[in-house]
């Protein structure tokens, strides 16, 4: 017990910020996730074949190449990336980004894709009437979006998004392989310096079976706040 | 673009890709029987066997393949006792410590995957074969298997496909899969994207193959 020590003894206050950081790191991804399912779920569902194709490539191209290895691209290539765009702005200094940063965009591109799928399924599986009924009551676009379709899709939706963030909350572990400190690179630094990584790895496990339980919980809750009336 | 890369790398990640399939089969393998298993066991009434299949499947689900490997690969050989046994000739390789994890992971999902498909079967069909004087062995392995199989299919090809993904973790310990390669000349050539493009584009053409082999096969043993 005395290695979960508080303090400088003990690596319990290192792994709680570590924890800090998963939760962290997720809850931005699963964030950034939401923003390309908002622009890649519409050109889903839209009738142009050739947007079709962009979000259909997004969904197929990320959901098919492991999550590592998406990692990888925007560790090595993500500085350079981005100090291309400032030197077309004439910035030529090294700008190195944040592991943070980094992380979650990666990791937040992945949840995107899976996102997309959860919210064209949900939207397709609405009764056609709703949307003529929506019409029919004269409601503007955005009324009919967000008072008619969108309450009924996160209802359809959040069973399939509480695995998305399941499967964003376990992805966030392959960050500790670009050195960023949550649950994982910490657990490795602990092992590496106690020799212990039997204990640290058992502890970082039951650290994300606690994360995994506690959402699972609340977004029960959500779920049936979700489905009044049904 | 480096295009000359992209052709130099190819046979290389083409030759790792062997690899990733080699992991992929054994584990997927290990891992079906692990799942059979355990759904046999989710469908027993006795409660304490039943939780005990529900928490190996929980545990597993709930946590990352990430740590299950280096539990499995650091840490088990820190235990005295396991170097001293004949296991210790198993444990003591990457390879099999990176199969063990993504067997005991595979089996997890597989069995949940297979204990819903034997609920679904329904109780009529177990009747009609009891009408017929068949026993109950023969009902499980010539009636309830074959169904329960055919159900699990769709399921099953995104597990296969979720757990090719997952071969990419051997890399973090030292194999040389199609990742391991990968990461290997992107660090060496500080060419991320032509990489990127070469080795997705393996990972991809395999999830291809998947998909339309079980796609076959749904068509085959479908029920009409």
């Amino acid at each position: 017990m005395e290695l979960l020590a508080f303090g400088d003894t003990g690596w319990g206050d290192e792994l709680f910020y570590a924890t800090l950081m998963t939760i962290a790191v997720s809850i931005t991804a699963m964030f950034i996730g939401f923003l390309f399912a908002l622009i890649f779920t519409p050109l889903k569902l839209s009738k142009n074949k050739f947007l079709n194709f962009i979000a259909n490539s997004y969904t197929t191209i990320i959901r098919g190449v492991p999550e590592l290895l998406v990692i990888y691209l925007f560790f090595f290539g993500g500085t350079g990336a981005v100090m291309f765009v400032a030197s077309i702005f004439g910035y030529n200094e090294y700008i190195e980004i944040n592991a943070f940063i980094t992380g979650a965009f990666a990791i937040g591109i992945i949840s995107g894709a899976y996102s997309t799928e959860v919210f064209r399924g949900a939207i397709q599986s609405i009764d056609k009437g709703q949307f003529e009924a929506a019409n029919v009551l004269g409601l503007n676009k955005f009324g009919k979006f967000f008072k008619i379709i969108l309450p009924q899709t996160l209802r359809l939706a959040i069973p399939n998004l509480s695995n998305v963030w399941q499967i964003t909350l376990k992805d966030t572990s392959l960050i500790s392989v670009t050195g960023l400190v949550e649950i994982m690179r910490q657990s490795y630094i602990a092992a590496g310096s106690t020799r212990d990584p039997l204990f640290f790895y058992s502890f970082a496990a039951v650290l994300y079976l606690l994360l995994t339980f506690v959402s699972m919980k609340l977004i029960n809750r959500l779920e049936v706040k979700y489905s009044r009336g049904y | 673009m480096d295009l000359e890369l992209m052709i130099n790398s190819f046979p290389k990640l083409l030759n790792a890709a062997l690899i990733t399939l080699k992991l992929l089969s054994v584990s997927l393998i290990i891992g079906l029987f692990i799942g059979l298993f355990f759904a046999i066991l989710r469908l027993n009434k006795n409660i304490f066997i039943n939780r005990f299949a529900y928490g190996y499947s929980y545990v597993f689900r709930g946590t990352p393949l990430l740590v299950q490997i280096f539990i499995i690969y650091f840490g088990l050989g820190q235990i005295e006792y396991l170097r001293s046994t004949v296991l210790w000739v198993i444990l003591k390789e990457p390879y099999w410590c990176a199969i063990i994890a993504f067997a005991l992971n595979t089996g997890a999902y597989t069995s949940e995957i297979l204990r819903s498909a034997f609920q679904t079967i329904k109780p009529g069909i177990i009747e009609a074969g009891k009408s017929l004087g068949i026993s109950n062995k023969i009902i499980f392995y010539k009636i309830q298997i074959p169904i329960a199989i055919r159900q699990s299919l769709p399921a099953y090809g995104n597990e296969i496909i979720l757990m090719m993904k997952g071969t990419s973790l051997a890399s973090t310990v030292t194999i040389m899969d199609l990742t391991g390669v990968a990461k290997y000349i992107i660090s060496t050539t500080f060419k991320p994207i032509e990489v990127f493009i070469v080795a997705g584009g393996i990972y991809l053409f395999m999830t291809f193959i998947i998909h339309n082999v079980i796609k076959f096969l749904e068509k085959k043993y479908s029920f009409n």
